[in-house]
This record gives C-alpha cells, sequence and structure tokens, in this order.
C-alpha cells in the first residue's frame, strides 16, 4: 500500500483562515462602530479588491492580459440605471440580473477577442471598452454623453433613512467581495484551476495532457465578465450618477486595478489583497497633493518592479511558497502503520 | 482484431522538407513498437501529428478505427493517446505532483481522491516520490524525462507515445526504467517507442519500425530488423549502443 496522502491544508492557512474570518466578522460590525466617510472608504476598498480579484484570475492565472475590463463596469452600471429607471426593478433585485447580462454579453466578446492574442488581444478588449463607451454616449433615454442620475424615489426604496441605505450600500460591497474572493479561491482550487495554472505554465503540455485550452480561458473570461458587471453595478449604485466617461474611465476601472495587482504579486490569490491595502494607503495619504500622487503611485510601481519583479507578495512569499489561501496540494508520508 | 492504432498514407511537408511521406502502419492493442531511424527523420514529428499538435498535410489516423484526424490534440488525449515529450515540457511552476494531477484530472477525467491515488501510485512506480513536493522547474534532465513518463501514464491512456526517455540514463537507472515500462506493458497499455538507446528498446518492444526522410522503410521483427542492411547503414554511427 501507498503510505502518503494528499494535504492541501497548512498550520498556516488555517490560522490565516480564522483570522479571515474574525476580520469578516468585525468588518460586518462596521456600520455600528465607523463613521459615515470611513464607512463609504471600506465600501471602495471592497469594491477595488473584488476587480482586482478578478482581474488577477484573468490575466494573472489564464493570461488573458485585459486593459479593457472597464466595458463590464461600465455595462454594469448602465444596466443597473436602466433596470431600475425604465423597467421599474428594484436596485437589489436588478443585482443579479445584471450579473447574469454581465456574463451573456461577454460570451460573443470573448468569442470575437479571442482571435487575438498577447499584444493584440491587450489592444483588443481596450477598443472593445471603447465600443461600449461610445455605444453607451448614443442612449438618449440615459442621458447620451452627459450620463444620468437614479431618482430620489428609485434611491429612497432602497432601505429607510440615509444611514440605512448606506449601510446597506457598504454590505453589499462587503458582500461582493466575498463572493469574488470565494469564487476566484473555490475556482482555483479545483481541477479546472489546476487545469489553468498548467496551461499558463505550459500550452503544449496542457493541451497534450487533455485541456481543452480555448475552453478553459472562455469560461474564465464569461465567469470574470459576470462579476465585475456586478461589481460594476454596485459602485454606480453607490455613487448614484453615471455618465459614459466615468462608468468606462480606463484610469479608474483599469489603469488602478492593474498597478494594485502588480504591486500586490499577480499569479498569487493574496497579492491583489496586498495591492489593493498599500493603494488605498497610499491613495490616503497622497491624494491632498493633487497629480503628484498620481506620479507618487508611479514611482512606487517602478519602484516595487525593480525591488520586488514578483509583487510584495513574491517578496514576501519568497522562495518557501507560503500560502494563507493554500491552492498547492502537498505529498505527504503518513505514519507506517504496516511495518 | 482492428488496430488499437492506425496510419494510413499520413503525410506532412515544411515546404520542401516532407517529414511524413505517406506513412501507413498499424499498431495491435497490447502491442510496443519500437521506432527507429536516424535524426531529422520525421519519428517527433509522427508523434506530433498522431497527437494533434501539429496539423497533418493529408492522410488517416485512426484509433480503435475511428479517424481523429479532425479531432484537436486535447480531445485525442481523452479519448486514449498519451505522450512523452523528447525535450521535457513540465509544468515549471508546479510540483511533480501537480503534474501528474493535472494528467490524472484532465486527461482520464478522474475525481479528485481517485486522481490523487493514481498519481501517487505512479510517482512511486516511477521513484519520483520522495521528489512528490519539488517544483517542476527545478529538476535536473533526468528528473524531468522520468516527469514526462509520469505525467503520460497518469493520463492512463489506452495508447502511451514515448520520446527518448532513456538517452542519457546509466546502466542501474536504464534497468528501472525498462522495468517501469514492462510494468505499464503488463497492464495492457499499447505502446510506441521511440528511443536511440537500441538495447533498452530491444528489451521491451514485440515490433520495430524504421523511418527516414518521414517514409517508413521497414517494419518487422526486432531480430531480422537489426539484421536488415538499410538499418545498418543507417546506425553504422550509433551502432556503440547495440
Amino acid at each position: 500500500m501507498n503510505n502518503h496522502e494528499v494535504s492541501r491544508t497548512t498550520r498556516l492557512s488555517t490560522a490565516a483562515m480564522i483570522v479571515l474570518a474574525g476580520i469578516l466578522i468585525v468588518m460586518a460590525a462596521a456600520p455600528w462602530w465607523a463613521g459615515r466617510a470611513d464607512l463609504r472608504l471600506f465600501g471602495e476598498i471592497f469594491l477595488y479588491l473584488s476587480l482586482a480579484s478578478l482581474w488577477n484570475l484573468l490575466a494573472g492565472y489564464a493570461g488573458l492580459v485585459s486593459v479593457g475590463q472597464q466595458a463590464y463596469v461600465g455595462f454594469g452600471g448602465y444596466v443597473l440605471f436602466a433596470l431600475t429607471m425604465l423597467a421599474g426593478i428594484s436596485p437589489l433585485a436588478a443585482l443579479p440580473i445584471v450579473m447574469v447580462l454581465g456574463g451573456l454579453i461577454a460570451v460573443p466578446v470573448a468569442a470575437l477577442l479571442f482571435r487575438l492574442r498577447g499584444a493584440y488581444f491587450a489592444i483588443g478588449t481596450w477598443v472593445m471598452a471603447e465600443v461600449f463607451r461610445l455605444s453607451a454616449a448614443q442612449i438618449t433615454v440615459m442621458g447620451g454623453g452627459s450620463g444620468t442620475s437614479l431618482p430620489a424615489s428609485i434611491v429612497k426604496s432602497m432601505a429607510d433613512g440615509r444611514s440605512a441605505r448606506e449601510a446597506l450600500a457598504y454590505w453589499l460591497a462587503l458582500g461582493v467581495a466575498v463572493l469574488v474572493l470565494g469564487t476566484v479561491y473555490l475556482f482555483l482550487r479545483s481541477r479546472q484551476g489546476v487545469a489553468l495554472m498548467a496551461l499558463r505554465d505550459n500550452e503544449l503540455a496542457a493541451k497534450s495532457l487533455g485541456i481543452d485550452i480555448w475552453r478553459s480561458k472562455f469560461v474564465v473570461y464569461v465567469v470574470t465578465g459576470a462579476l465585475t458587471t456586478l461589481v460594476g453595478a454596485l459602485i454606480f449604485m453607490q455613487k448614484l450618477r453615471i455618465s459614459p466617461d466615468a462608468a468606462f474611465s480606463t484610469n479608474d476601472w483599469t489603469a488602478f486595478v492593474i498597478f494594485i495587482v502588480v504591486i500586490g504579486g499577480i499569479g498569487t490569490v493574496e497579492g491583489p489583497i496586498i495591492g489593493t491595502l498599500v493603494y488605498f494607503a497610499l491613495r490616503e495619504t497622497l491624494a491632498d497633493l493633487g497629480s503628484v500622487y498620481l506620479i507618487a503611485l508611479g514611482a512606487v510601481a517602478i519602484l516595487i518592479m525593480l525591488k520586488a519583479p514578483r509583487g510584495l507578495w513574491g517578496l514576501i512569499r519568497g522562495t518557501r511558497g507560503i500560502e494563507l489561501f493554500p491552492l498547492s496540494r502537498r505529498v505527504r508520508a503518513t505514519t507506517n502503520k504496516d511495518t | 482484431m482492428t488496430p488499437i492504432l492506425e496510419l494510413r498514407g499520413l503525410q506532412k511537408a515544411f515546404g520542401a522538407v516532407t517529414v511524413a511521406d505517406s506513412q501507413s502502419w498499424a499498431l495491435a492493442p497490447g502491442e510496443a513498437l519500437g521506432v527507429l531511424g536516424p535524426n531529422g527523420a520525421g519519428k517527433t514529428s509522427m508523434f506530433n501529428l498522431v497527437t494533434g499538435t501539429l496539423p497533418a498535410d493529408g492522410g488517416q489516423i485512426l484509433l480503435n478505427g475511428r479517424d481523429i484526424m479532425p479531432w484537436p490534440a486535447a480531445r485525442r488525449c481523452r479519448a486514449g493517446i498519451a505522450r512523452s515529450f523528447q525535450v521535457p515540457q513540465p509544468f515549471g511552476g508546479m510540483t511533480i505532483f501537480e503534474n501528474t494531477f493535472v494528467a490524472a484530472t484532465q486527461g482520464a477525467r478522474l475525481s479528485g481522491s481517485a486522481a490523487e491515488d493514481l498519481c501517487l501510485d505512479v510517482l512511486n512506480r516511477t521513484s519520483l516520490l520522495p521528489k512528490a513536493n519539488v517544483l517542476a522547474g527545478g529538476l535536473t534532465l533526468l528528473e524531468r524525462k522520468r516527469l514526462e513518463l509520469a505525467r503520460a501514464m497518469c493520463a492512463q491512456p489506452s495508447v502511451i507515445l514515448l520520446d527518448e526517455i532513456a538517452g542519457g540514463l546509466t546502466e542501474h537507472e536504464c534497468k528501472s526504467l525498462i522495468e517501469t515500462i514492462m510494468g505499464l506493458r503488463e497492464t495492457g497499455v499499447s505502446i510506441v517507442w521511440i528511443e536511440h538507446v537500441v538495447h533498452a528498446l530491444l528489451a521491451v518492444v514485440d515490433r520495430l519500425l524504421v523511418i527516414d526522410f518521414g517514409k517508413k522503410i521497414a517494419e518487422g521483427e526486432p531480430e531480422a530488423i537489426m539484421q536488415s542492411p538499410e538499418v545498418r547503414e543507417i546506425y553504422l554511427g550509433i551502432e556503440a549502443d547495440v
């Protein structure tokens, strides 16, 4: 008999899960202990964490370097506004519909973009996002190029009173962050996740071992598209106002997100979490400096790329392969009872 | 009996260079076929054509009597064709165990625990178990070659294509490799083995196929083939291995 077994957890990862559960409970109670401005900031952090984790899955694991995910953020915002304003659906009920529609629109987009590879794919995603932006500017019922605001009656229908509404928006942001991180983590732990990491390492060997590369990437692209659309809906539910330039902003929904993932550590579950914290720490301390803030971000990005090309988590993890969210499968010798 | 794998007039050329010239042969279920030929004869290209990583220009490839020519590489693997690469192609960022786990879950379509058991068993048989947690990117060439074999075995193929896995092994390592492949044969897997280490090949195979310039130039009993003038001419330079 084989006296070995496969283990998927370490003492560190178990401890990390307990700490994470603790943080989650504290953060879920934030509406009772945090001020309004802080609550808003936390909500924004969770939404950026979601965007970063999704982009990381797409680029860091599936090798689909998209610079056009703002297409889905904006699409989510616009569809949410349209469903509530034009179809009279309540914002909460609209959210799952928005997500499904995001997944559906990703199908033809993927079929088109997957004809392109590498840098051409990246440019293709950008062009696609521009198509989305220009199309949104043509919709006159949504205010065309100048955009529109969510009517007060719809805003009031979400919850009674401003503080209850803000708490609701916050919980939704927290909920979507948990949903996204959970989905990404469970997906990467599954057989499909292993297949994804394999094809990232070596496409020739991957297809020779039975991995349908096109299908694997397609699934990731569509799931990422659906969840990014949901995050987009929440972003604009919180902003209460939408315009094509804000909804499909390359800077806000792609450049900052790439910054977060790359400085945190691309291709790791932990990287986007660390990157998000660093990004917001920089933003909150430097935002008053105006454009100097963007220069500082650029300097940080250059410094980290020079000193830690695998990001901050890559630096912390070192060569020992520490994982807070264990994806690897370790073979361990069991105590031998045969002898 | 229907051959497990059959090539009918397989054709492939890169410009003026023909790598498969109307190649036809068949492999019986459970049979082990050795492939000989000088460097550049089209042996590895033939594997690429059979596994679907290289599109053929013409002819037929039949697996259990079914034409698999239109199938992409992944489907051919799932249908039962697995290979090892002459130049190892590991998943460098994954451990040895995870490399085999990919083959077991994707190629063999096994579920989690069944896949784990298969991988541990194969790693044990290929003496890779002590290194199961080592990243494949950091392995020596010999370990990479062994991983190629282990990974192909974990796809649970009905036909396994082995591409020069004995090169560079010590006498002792070669013996244990032969034992591993004999063990594989006993499980009923059909084998096509390209190898320059002729004595290793002769210890295992039932039949030999000789290829040059993409063309089949001889096929038959190993003893008869090794005596034939064509093979002697081709192998004059590397006869020292016999």
